[in-house]
């Protein structure tokens, strides 16, 4: 189903497109994301919650949908933002399309917009708040008071409402063979959002998972006896979201294996005494290199994050891991004192390259240790 | 850790000539890593044969040797310059080959050179079928299931495991030559057969058919820290079955889902490493079942390729300069990405934000006789690749980039009758149109499954196709007045051309134009950044789109534009993109901002730093234009691209652009028969008796007046093409009938052919007021021989003073008749001392870098820089040629790619490319040009004669030579008379046609070691073809012309080892 639709930006500019997808009006902070692969992963991604994805991909849609591949049962993102949706999508494992998925999940999409000259604005001025709706432009000015009413990303807790409600045990193995490690480790998976191939993974490298709420207490999560405990990415600002970073302080205290990817990189890194902040327009993409600090191989990886730690606030106790090398940033930390590390960029790729899954082996390889020194 | 202090020089060997499946992408990688290497202070060191290289310009390198790429003669080159290592990986094929062959033969152990950027065991791993396939079982990767066989008997053994259809591939072949599919029983004892032979292991490699197959490439670097990244991955839209060098190819890949292409990029980087790729470019192939998704690797090169080349073009990354430097100890994180200004570091992966379209060229009407399906041997002669914002708009650019007058989905059949068998053999047996075949299907009411189902292509692919379609069946209903903003905006967005949306609405490209812009549908300038615009970039590397912002900038310099010379093809090849490059050199070195426009992702021209500004775009009137009034340029250089510039000269003409140098009428002068007649006439020149004719009485009467043999053609046509030489009424009428079109519109030229005569090539450069002989080349071959075809000699060896100075005077008077800016080629024929004149280009030709070469200086930049107004004097030219020396060109033809079609040479040309050969005398350039060519021949034995009737007044001369040298004479009845005659023995063996034991069998019971075979006439052609196939195909030296043997007997005069190696910087 396509419908005139428009994208409007709180610069004040529009541009008009085709819209698929739910009819609906949306608003989110507009981000671009530079995978050339994987849009099924990406908009299934919880960490994009209140945002609007703009692939610079020309062709989003070619392989359709399949059952394998979500990262979440829905769609979190407010919307996307596309140059074609190709009329026919062809893959052997496809059962829907793009169109009619983001229909079903209520999202809105928008396509024939140049999504090369709206990248190059919001590297030039940073994300933006921005709205897409069906209509054209004589519908701009609810357009426009929909757009104001929405105040952005900064200070905003999104992790609890996209974590899970009720805690649930995860069993699946990775794509294709739905490989599995046969242990009795339990971890828990705090859930600010969690994509899940990284359930998969932990699945895979460390032993059985637990996926809990976010808001979850610290004696509650106890109670379920984890050998490591594990700190999910998700959307949003770190910041507010004081209850985890009590969690994750109690945590630390008794020296609970920790691993935090993404959000849950930042949640500790905050728990540790380091300061987070908003990046211009963020990493998104799947070609991103980040270095390893000890032993300078490259690896290069998936991202997927607006927030970042600032590198000069690391105290002594924590030493920087990794760093992107396209600005520097810092990508990975690990605590000198504690058994806990986490990484900024993406190692259960999905999309993207799978090189640091290894990260996922180090965690298991820390809960050992970590279980013979107790 | 940074680049590596042990090493001080490093020897580069180049790809050679070009020939079909290695082509002038291996001169953009290697002068890409010649440079690279010299800028970080390595004394570079390099071999390539080919003189029409940029990368043998001596700049590019510290010790430049075009000699043989043949380990006997690199032995020599390293005894002499001691280099610390080898780089083997930017020559192609040939260049790993001959690097395993100099290890083999224990030069490097001897002189102590390293392999750098792969070792010897990877490059066996990689090339060896066998252990290719045992190395990927032992890290569980998947391969075709197949067997090794290394005879017959064990091929059909193999061949029962696998049943049909089944694929063979013989080891160690260039291009994947001499393989096939094989349907039948019979089919697969031919092509292994063929294969046993080609393979220099005698080993071939039989696998499942994975026929219908999707087909994946991704490109591959690597460096020492073991850093790995992805640079760009390819799709092919022909499914497996088809070459990849054959098939249309996209990029990135667009049916993959990112679960899919990961276990490709997993996979890839697990080859790599278990391979030993150490450093630097490969590229690894797959095979999905489109089915399950089932993966298979198909092959992997360890060495920068034609698909790395693509990528590179396709990506803005320097697939070449980074692997050369990662090869002498840099990794990725230490080096910069150009592009993007040094903002982001190389170890990163690009991201594209744009599709990219490589189509295929074909010359199989060169070649009437060969097989044109498409198989797993490649065929193509060249490619261009299309830019644009969807698939649809690269598809349709690289289409118009072609120069086969398809200016979008052209039709191909007749609707009126039934064509469903048609199309099923040309979706089933694809051909090298297929893609227009599947537009016809659809027109004619095929849908998406049927296409798929004969032809394995992708429904994704089909689906953008139909919508095509769809999109051209609405407008021709439609007129151009009622063609709205949003409906043209739409057609240009799916890269419809004007001229296609004129011929579907009845009316002109000017009027589409017109009405284009009045609507404000001008396209759009997109950088290509490799980062998809997440960063920003200065380096401009361009293509249109019709969408938004236009990013090209142009700045106020004064400026000028360059036009390419679109794909390589048989008569337009490397040679003129050399043209191109220094042109834009030169015009930098004289203050000005070049532009290079140009569709061709295999040269040297359309990479990134060569110009100042690169448009990727077809070189066609409406994108031409579209750049100019963007960019008004100060001028436009059409004289150095070949026919293809050439064509677009009225249309700037009448669009008021500036074109510089030679007055565009000149081309017209010397192109047009009767106006060029009238030249000749006015300057009192001879030219052979000469008529141009609408109809066959006309061709009849006239060849009565001028007399047989005569040399018929076309009228406008570059390499001779359709060119014949007719000895009687019948082969007249017969070319007539069957070979041209002809008709009022398009005259057919008949000249009389000039027997005997010495043909001669002159490159003239002029400033408009002084003129100067660029060079004067004498031919081996006869006139009749094309141009292109005939192996010829700088300084000439056998013209008299009094004809040079002759072809001086004349050469002199034509280009101030032309009054010629820039370079001019002539070509004259000398027949007992008198000089005719044959054909006059007001151009750069083909033989324009060889001459640069051996001058030491290039004609290019000096004629570039009279266009912009420096006098000659000004410039310093000097015409000098280095004493001492000679210099030989020879031409590379492609026959051993077309087994069936006859080896002979002929007025029309065949070459694929160019070797040269520098010597002390005539014989010894010969020589080596003769070794550089790979043809390698004896120094005695039995030699078969058969010459024609009016060679036999040669054998007085020729055979005690031959005597001389240790020759015997074996002939047929006729020739063997003669040859008594003359006082001589000779072995008399039956023709072909005059029963058995014949000379086919003498020649595959490998008695005979040399054929001199000089024939005439179509039926005596038809009748000798299959000595010269046989010849061919066992590898036996066959002369054709009667020049060319005595040429040879000077060659063989010489010996080998005391042949001479001296470096372009030492001889100039």
């Amino acid at each position: 189903m396509s419908f005139p639709a428009i994208l409007v930006l709180e610069d004040g500019s529009f541009i008009e497109g085709i819209g698929f997808g739910a009819k609906e009006l949306s608003v989110g902070e507009i981000v671009f994301n530079t995978s050339m692969s994987g849009y099924q992963e990406i908009i299934t991604d919880p960490s994009y919650a209140k945002q609007i994805i703009a692939f610079t991909h020309p062709h989003i849609g070619n392989t359709g949908i399949n059952d394998e591949d979500n990262e979440s049962d829905s769609i979190f993102a407010s919307g996307i933002v596309i140059k074609d949706l190709p009329k026919h999508y062809s893959n052997w494992r496809a059962t829907q399309s793009l169109d009619s998925f983001l229909e079903l999940k209520n999202t809105i999409g928008i396509s024939n917009i140049d999504t090369r000259a709206l990248t190059a604005k919001l590297r030039d001025h940073g994300a933006l708040k921005a709205c897409i709706a069906p209509g054209d432009k004589d519908s701009i000015s609810t357009v426009t008071d929909a757009l104001n009413k929405f105040s952005g990303l900064e200070g905003l807790d999104l992790a609890k409402e996209v974590s899970t409600q009720n805690a649930f045990s995860w069993d699946e193995g990775t794509w294709p063979n739905y490989q599995e490690v046969k242990n009795e480790k339990l971890i828990v998976a705090v859930d600010f959002g969690v994509k899940k191939n990284i359930l998969r993974l932990l699945r895979k490298h460390v032993g059985k998972v637990e996926v809990v709420n976010a808001q979850i207490s610290f004696n509650e999560l106890m109670k379920l006896k984890p050998d490591g405990v594990f700190l999910s990415n998700g959307p949003g600002d770190p910041e507010p979201c004081d209850y985890a970073i009590e969690l994750i302080q109690q945590l630390l205290d008794i020296n609970m294996p920790i691993f935090g990817i993404c959000l849950g990189h930042q949640l500790l890194a905050l728990s540790g005494g380091c300061k987070t902040y908003k990046m211009k327009f963020g990493h998104h993409g799947a070609n991103h290199p980040v270095q390893d600090l000890s032993t300078k191989v490259v690896y290069i990886t998936s991202q997927n994050h607006g927030f970042a730690v600032e590198f000069s606030s690391l105290p002594k106790n924590i030493e920087p891991t990794h760093i992107s090398l396209f600005d520097k940033s810092l990508q990975g930390i690990a605590f000198k004192d504690k058994p806990a590390f986490s990484f900024q960029g993406h190692p259960e790729a999905s999309p993207g390259p799978h090189e640091l899954e290894e990260l996922f082996a180090k965690f298991n390889l820390m809960i050992e240790s970590n279980a013979k020194k107790n | 850790m940074p680049k590596r202090t042990d090493i001080k020089s490093v020897l580069i060997i180049g790809a050679g000539p070009i020939i079909i499946g290695q082509a002038c992408e291996f001169d953009y990688s290697g002068a890409q890593a010649c440079k690279a290497l010299k800028a970080e202070g390595f004394r570079v060191i390099l071999v390539n044969s080919n003189p029409a290289t940029i990368m043998t310009d001596p700049l590019l390198a510290d010790a430049t040797y075009i000699e043989p790429i043949h380990w006997k003669s690199i032995e020599k080159i390293i005894d002499k310059e001691r280099p610390d290592a080898l780089l083997p990986t930017m020559g192609g094929q040939t260049g790993l080959n001959t690097a395993l062959t100099l290890a083999k033969e224990g030069v490097l152990k001897k002189y102590n050179v390293e392999l750098i950027g792969a070792s010897r065991e990877a490059i066996d791993k990689a090339e060896d079928r066998e252990l290719f396939d045992k190395t990927m079982k032992g890290i569980g990767i998947e391969t075709p299931r197949s067997g090794i066989a290394h005879s017959m008997e064990e091929a059909l053994i193999v061949q029962k495991t696998l049943g049909f259809p089944c694929i063979i591939r013989p080891s160690f072949t260039l291009g994947g030559s001499g393989g096939g599919v094989a349907y039948n029983i019979q089919e697969f004892k031919e092509i292994c057969e063929k294969g046993l032979d080609l393979s220099p292991t005698t080993e071939l490699l039989i696998d499942e058919s994975l026929l219908g197959w999707k087909e994946f490439e991704l490109e591959v670097v690597r460096d020492k820290n073991d850093n790995c990244i992805i640079i760009c991955s390819i799709e092919n839209l022909d499914p497996m079955g088809v070459h990849t060098g054959d098939s249309i190819t996209v990029a990135p890949a667009q049916t993959l889902t990112d679960k899919e292409y990961q276990i490709l990029r997993d996979q890839s980087f697990k080859i790599l490493r278990e391979i030993g790729v150490e450093t630097g470019g490969s590229n690894v192939q797959f095979g999905i079942n489109p089915e399950n998704g089932r993966v298979v690797v198909i092959e992997m090169n360890p060495r920068v390729s034609r698909s790395s080349a693509l990528a590179s073009k396709a990506t803005g990354f320097p697939i070449a300069k980074v692997a050369a430097l990662l090869s002498v100890g840099f990794t990725l994180d230490e080096l910069q990405n150009d592009i993007t200004n040094g903002l982001t570091p190389a170890s990163f992966e690009p991201s594209i934000d744009y599709i990219v379209t490589k189509i295929p060229k074909f010359a199989f009407e060169k070649f009437p006789q060969a097989n044109d399906r498409l198989t797993t041997q490649m065929k193509s002669v060249g490619e261009v690749m299309g830019i644009g914002r969807t698939f649809q708009e690269s598809l349709q650019k690289a289409l118009h980039s072609l120069e086969e007058d398809l200016d979008g989905f052209e039709s191909i059949l007749d609707h009126s009758s039934n064509q469903n068998d048609t199309l099923r053999y040309e979706l089933t047996f694809p051909g090298s149109r297929r893609i227009l075949y599947i537009a016809e299907a659809i027109r004619l009411g095929w849908d998406a499954g049927q296409i798929n189902q004969y032809t394995g292509i992708d429904f994704w692919f089909l689906y953008q196709i139909i919508d095509l379609i769809d999109e051209e069946s609405i407008l021709q209903d439609k007129k151009l007045h009622e063609i709205d903003f949003e409906t043209m905006l739409n057609l240009k967005q799916k890269g419809f051309s004007d001229k296609r949306i004129a011929k579907l609405t009845r009316s002109t490209s000017q009027d589409v134009r017109h009405s284009r812009k009045k609507l404000g549908v001008i396209p759009a300038f997109k950088r290509v950044d490799t980062c998809a615009a997440e960063f920003a970039t200065e380096t401009a590397y361009m293509y249109s789109a019709y969408e938004g912002e236009c990013e090209s900038r142009p700045t106020s310099n004064k400026k000028v534009i360059v036009l390419g010379s679109g794909p390589n093809r048989i008569g337009q090849g490397i040679e003129f993109d050399y043209c191109c490059v220094h042109a834009s050199f030169a015009l930098q070195e004289e203050g000005y901002e070049s532009i290079m426009i140009n569709c061709n992702p295999e040269t040297v021209s359309t990479d990134y730093d060569t110009s100042n500004r690169l448009y990727f775009e077809p070189i066609t009137e409406e994108k031409v234009l579209d750049i100019i009034d963007l960019e008004k340029p100060e001028g436009v250089i059409i004289q150095f691209g070949g026919q293809t510039p050439l064509k677009l000269s009225e249309v700037l003409l009448s669009n008021n652009v500036k074109i510089l140098g030679t007055d565009v009428d000149a081309i017209d002068r010397s192109e047009d028969r009767e106006r060029f007649q009238s030249l000749a006439h006015q300057l009192k020149l001879r030219q052979p008796p000469n008529r141009t004719v609408k109809n066959l009485q006309e061709a009849i009467d006239a060849s009565e007046e001028i007399g047989f043999p005569i040399v018929v053609r076309p009228s406008y046509v570059l390499g001779g093409r359709a060119m014949e030489l007719v000895h009687s009424q019948t082969e007249l009428e017969k070319y007539l009938k069957e070979a041209v079109e002809v008709s009022d519109q398009k005259p057919i030229l008949l000249d009389g052919y000039l027997t005997d005569a010495i043909e001669v090539d002159v490159d003239v450069i002029s400033d408009g007021v002084e003129i100067e002989i660029g060079a004067i080349l004498q031919h081996i071959e006869q006139a009749g021989i094309h141009s292109g075809d005939s192996a010829c000699s700088l300084p000439p060896y056998s013209l008299s003073a009094k004809v040079i100075e002759e072809i001086e005077t004349q050469s002199k008077q034509i280009a101030a008749e032309l009054n010629v800016i820039g370079l001019m080629n002539i070509q004259f024929a000398v027949q007992d001392e008198n000089v005719f004149i044959i054909e006059v280009n007001p151009r750069a030709s083909r033989t324009v870098p060889f001459i640069s070469k051996c001058l030491g200086e290039s004609l290019v930049k000096s004629a570039t820089k009279t266009m912009v107004g420096k006098t000659l004097k000004e410039i310093g030219f000097s015409n000098s040629l280095p004493k001492n020396y000679f210099f030989v060109k020879e031409a590379v033809l492609p026959f051993d790619k077309f087994p069936s079609v006859d080896p002979i040479l002929g007025p029309e040309m065949k070459s694929t490319g160019e070797v040269m050969g520098i010597g002390s005398t005539f014989g010894e350039a010969y020589a080596k040009a003769q070794r550089a060519a790979n043809k390698i021949f004896p120094d005695s034995g039995l030699v078969f004669i058969s010459v024609k009737e009016s060679d036999k007044k040669y054998l007085p001369n020729l055979l005690p030579l031959l005597i001389e040298q240790g020759f015997s004479f074996i002939a047929t009845k006729g020739t063997a008379d003669a040859i008594k005659e003359l006082g001589y023995d000779a072995q008399i063996i039956n023709k072909v046609t005059e029963g058995r034991p014949h000379i086919v069998d003498e020649l595959l019971n490998n008695t005979v070691n040399l054929l001199i075979n000089t024939t005439e006439g179509r039926q005596s052609i038809e009748d000798s073809a299959s000595i010269r196939r046989t010849a061919l195909q066992n590898k036996l030296f066959c002369v054709t012309t009667i020049f060319g043997a005595f040429a040879l007997l000077e060659a063989m005069s010489t010996n080998s080892d005391d042949w001479i190696y001296n470096s372009l910087q030492e001889i100039n």
